[in-house]
């Protein structure tokens, strides 16, 4: 029985559980509503929740369950001396996979039945029987193969089968259990509530859950990079040269130097711009002025970053390249690509303008007024009061928004796979095209990769550093935003 | 007091509120400076929305008008069913070369119709169509079997480059070196559109149709991107809403102040600032590598895309739930409410406008992020087929408006690129109007207390 019809049964006896429920305790209150504990509503929500919460709930753990433990049991089949040479238990795990949905397909349609699956041979001509009914494999089934893929086969089809009556037989038992308990002095009121409660609790835990899926699935990989690769050459190595015929030089270095060099020259363009945006916005605007230009610098913030990287190709890098290239308009002959340090710089400052301004501009209003008073009382001109009283006290919430621009910039990909280039290198020269750290990682990940090749398994690691680099800017940001913002409440 | 009437002692400059000194002109001068500088701060973020909204219009704009060419076709039985049986089967053996002659008879019947004078041979003639001039034909005489051997008019999609020609993006100069086109074939050209045969018309096949292959700019469209789009939407909200809500409610009126509370609280504004590729990695780790989710399939990008935006909806469900004051719940728990039912009958459904236009904000952003799905496999083919059944729709590979701009950007033939601005206008336009809306809501049902 497929999945989504497991499902709707489960739902479909709630729903049904909820009328009964209802109906249920109304008659054996006599039909007198001020006989029962609580509103009839509860007592169906009860038998509805009973019926469906612990199944469903068991039906998500089986489904996180058991894909790995039919794939241990299963690869365990396949012994290390029977993975071809150049290929790996991954690659041959996808095609027993692969084999194993071929196999279903004909199972399902009535091609074949399981007699039929069980006396299939390799000798037989697997590849085209299954190519018949539209699956197609990109090679001949190996022996091994072929019988691992149906140990495959029939293990998930224990699996779902056991899975389809397990989760049955809990919401039925949910159902009639919570059933026996409706009686008109039942406490449904408080057992509905209680459950609701923890049913937002789970829902408020998922964020825990997310970080410690991002933090977990990208450190085992990274161990296993580590496996493969020395963490010395990672962290402490000069060199980015990877090639998938193995012996790469894998190491953060040149990448951490492009990112920071590229987020540098975006802060160069957006904390100016911005800054001074957001003091004449909160300083010297009228309300008119604040009213047009505050939602039009936010616009910037909305547009997607696909939009700012076609800009960065298209448009600025070729501007540039007219600007300083060989024919350029300066005839200086700096700059040769179209991607460049500059061009991702730039294009990326535009996207941070109303994150500095935007922050900034809550800070600066969040200044008391009385110190603005103060200062201009004693004669001060604004700009003075501006540069010598307001921004200093602000000053510790500004660094908090440019540390935050700071950590967007470093995390920033679109913009830099289309606009820095992908040539790893310590450069000072920003007309030079370099490469940032989430480049590589969509580069590394993207394609057929091999994971279990240090190629790819090194963007897990990337992907690990640049979590905890913007993680550590967030933290420090919001904590000196914080800390600041106590100082005048 | 003395002090004050000390008479000047000479040599000491003589000051008058009435004349600016040296000092005061310096710092009114200073002033204006510092406020022009955050004039000119301004006008050059103002400027830089300008000229990327100029930008993506005046390029994006030719992606809606396409170049096509009507001609008079005559299905010609000798050549498409020679047995005159109206076999299908037989007609389908005739492939799209089997085609290229009866282009080719269209094309000399049309000069000679309109008394074009040319040079041309025929087959350079055929070139000026798309490729897919033949198999367009070949798709009608298999759905038509009874027409054949009648004449059809027939609009046939013109080349990208006399596309690019038409529009300015192509010109006898810029063609010296390129294969796939000669000045000759340009004059023809214009010789048909003075004969009204060839003409640049709006392009519904851009917003509706499917992707093609590289060789053909002129036949992608970016309908089942959209479509991709709309799937992963559909997840995001179906999952992202009633998770988000019920987070902030537990968050907001429930939690006690512990620190497992606090672990949460952290943890949301934590994720709500990761770099969105991070999210992706996430998706490609678990849903594809350890669920063996599929591949490229919107279902897992709607999932990625919801722990992306969870953070986003939890932070303005919260607001707007906070924004609800107290003596609501107060008033609804004097009565004799419990507190779900305070919470559930009371103040949620006053914060409702907030939690709506915090969601449509959260998929607005959603539907324009693009480098999670770059990870989970959402580009790096040709998204062709619509999907039939929405189970297709949610798990068989499509693409997403983003990745598919991304996709045309990546392409080699400059015609794909007019694409990807236009696909950007398409996209911006349900930016727009999606944030519009949560706007309107906003004014339309947001109280002050």
């Amino acid at each position: 029985m497929p999945l989504s019809w497991l499902v709707l049964i489960v739902l479909a006896l709630a729903a049904a559980g909820y009328f009964v429920g209802r109906i249920r305790v109304l008659k054996l209150a006599g039909g007198d509503v001020r006989a029962l504990h609580s509103l009839p509503v509860y007592y169906g929500a009860n038998v509805a929740l009973s019926a469906a919460v612990p199944a469903l709930g068991v039906l998500l753990l089986w489904l996180l369950i058991q894909p790995s433990l039919i794939e241990n049991t299963v690869s365990a089949m396949i012994a290390p001396e029977m993975i071809p040479e150049g290929s790996n238990l991954n690659l041959v795990m996808a095609d027993v996979r692969r084999v194993a949905d071929g196999l279903y397909t004909a199972v399902e349609t009535g091609a074949m039945n399981m007699a039929q699956v069980d006396a299939l041979q390799a000798s037989a001509d697997v590849r085209a029987t299954l190519g018949e009914l539209g699956v197609a494999l990109g090679q001949d089934v190996r022996p091994e193969v072929l019988a691992a893929a149906k140990s495959y086969l029939v293990a998930s089809g224990t699996g779902n089968t056991a899975r389809m009556v397990v989760v049955l037989a809990l919401s039925l038992t949910g159902l009639v259990l919570s059933m026996i308990r409706t009686k008109p002095d039942y406490r449904a009121r408080n057992v509905v509530e209680r459950a609701v409660l923890a049913l937002l609790m789970a829902a408020a835990s998922l964020a825990i859950l997310t970080t410690v899926g991002i933090v977990l699935s990208m450190l085992f990989e990274t161990i296993n990079f580590f496996g493969l690769h020395s963490w010395k050459d990672f962290f402490f190595g000069t060199i980015w040269a990877p090639n998938f015929r193995g012996d790469s030089e894998l190491s953060i270095l040149p990448l951490l130097w492009g990112t920071l060099y590229i987020s540098f020259i975006a802060l160069l363009v957006a904390v100016p711009i911005g800054l001074f945006a957001a003091i004449y916005l909160s300083e010297y605007a009228g309300p008119k002025t604040r009213a047009f230009a505050k939602p039009l610098l936010e616009i910037l913030a909305g547009i997607p970053t696909i939009v700012y990287g076609l800009f960065a190709l298209l448009t600025v890098g070729p501007m540039l390249i007219n600007l300083f290239g060989q024919t350029g308009a300066l005839g200086v002959n700096w700059m040769s690509g179209a991607t460049s340090v500059l061009t991702a710089g730039v294009v990326m400052g535009i996207m941070l303008i109303p994150f500095v301004s935007s922050l900034s501009d809550d800070i600066i209003n969040a200044v008391p007024q009385a110190m603005r008073d103060g200062s201009l009382g004693l004669g001060a001109t604004q700009s003075e009061t501006i540069r010598q009283v307001v921004i200093p006290a602000a000053l510790p919430g500004i660094v908090g928004a440019i540390l935050l621009a700071a950590s967007r910039a470093i995390g920033e990909t679109m913009i830099v796979v289309m606009g820095a280039g992908a040539i790893a290198k310590f450069s000072l020269n920003p007309f030079e095209s370099m490469t940032t750290i989430t480049t590589r990682i969509v580069s590394q990940l993207t394609g057929d990769g091999d994971f279990s090749s240090p190629e790819t398994l090194v963007a897990f690691a990337l992907g690990l550093t640049l979590f905890v680099l913007t993680l550590g800017l967030n933290v420090l940001a919001l904590y000196i935003v914080r800390k600041y913002r106590e100082q005048y409440e | 007091m003395t002090d004050v009437s000390q008479p000047n002692s000479a040599g000491t400059p003589q000051s008058s509120l009435h004349r600016l000194d040296a000092r005061t002109k310096r710092r009114n001068a200073a002033e204006s400076r510092f406020k022009f500088y955050g004039i000119v701060a301004i006008l050059i973020g103002l400027l830089m929305l300008v000229t990327l909204l100029y930008t993506i219009l005046s390029k994006g704009t030719g992606a809606f008008s396409q170049t096509f060419v009507t001609m008079q076709v005559e299905l010609l039985e000798s050549k498409l069913d020679k047995s005159g049986t109206r076999d299908l089967e037989k007609i389908k053996k005739v492939t799209t070369f089997g085609y290229a002659p009866l282009i080719k008879g269209a094309f000399e019947k049309s000069v000679l119709e309109h008394g074009i004078d040319t040079d041309l041979k025929t087959k350079d003639m055929a070139k000026i169509l798309s490729k897919s001039a033949a198999s367009q034909l070949r798709g009608y005489v298999i759905a038509n079997p009874d027409k054949i051997g009648e004449t059809i008019e027939f609009r046939f999609l013109a080349n990208s480059r006399v596309d690019g020609y038409l529009k300015g993006r192509v010109s006898r100069e810029s063609i010296a070196n390129d294969k796939n086109i000669t000045a000759a074939q340009l004059d023809f050209v214009d010789q048909l559109i003075a004969a009204g045969v060839l003409e640049k018309t709006f392009n519904i096949d851009f917003i509706i149709g499917a992707d093609a292959s590289d060789q053909r700019p002129e036949a992608a469209g970016i309908g089942v991107a959209m479509v991709g789009s709309l799937f992963m939407m559909l997840v995001v909200l179906a999952l992202a809403l009633p998770i988000g809500v019920a987070a902030s409610i537990y968050l907001e009126e429930f939690a006690p102040k512990n620190w497992i509370t606090d672990i949460i609280e952290v943890n949301i504004s934590n994720l709500a600032a990761v770099p969105s590729i991070v999210f992706g990695i996430l998706g490609l780790a678990v849903f594809i590598n350890y669920m063996h989710l599929p591949q490229s399939a919107p279902l897992v990008g709607g999932l990625v895309l919801t722990l992306m935006t969870l953070p986003t909806i939890i932070i303005s469900t919260r607001a707007a739930l906070k924004a609800v004051p107290p003596s609501i719940r107060d008033a609804a728990l004097g009565v004799g409410a419990s507190k779900m039912q305070a919470v559930f009958h009371h103040v949620l459904p006053l914060a409702a406008p907030g939690i709506l236009t915090g969601t449509i904000i959260g998929l607005a952003q959603a539907l324009g992020e693009t480098a999670p799905l770059l990870l989970i496999g959402m580009i790096g083919f040709i998204a062709s087929n619509m999907p039939e059944t929405i189970g297709e729709g949610l798990l068989s590979p499509n693409s997403a408006m983003p990745a598919q701009i991304y996709e045309w950007a990546k392409r080699a033939d400059p015609a794909f690129y007019e694409r990807a601005w236009g696909g950007i206008i398409i996209l911006l336009i349900f930016l727009i109007s999606m944030n519009t809306l949560a706007v309107i809501l906003r004014r339309r049902f947001e109280r002050r207390w």
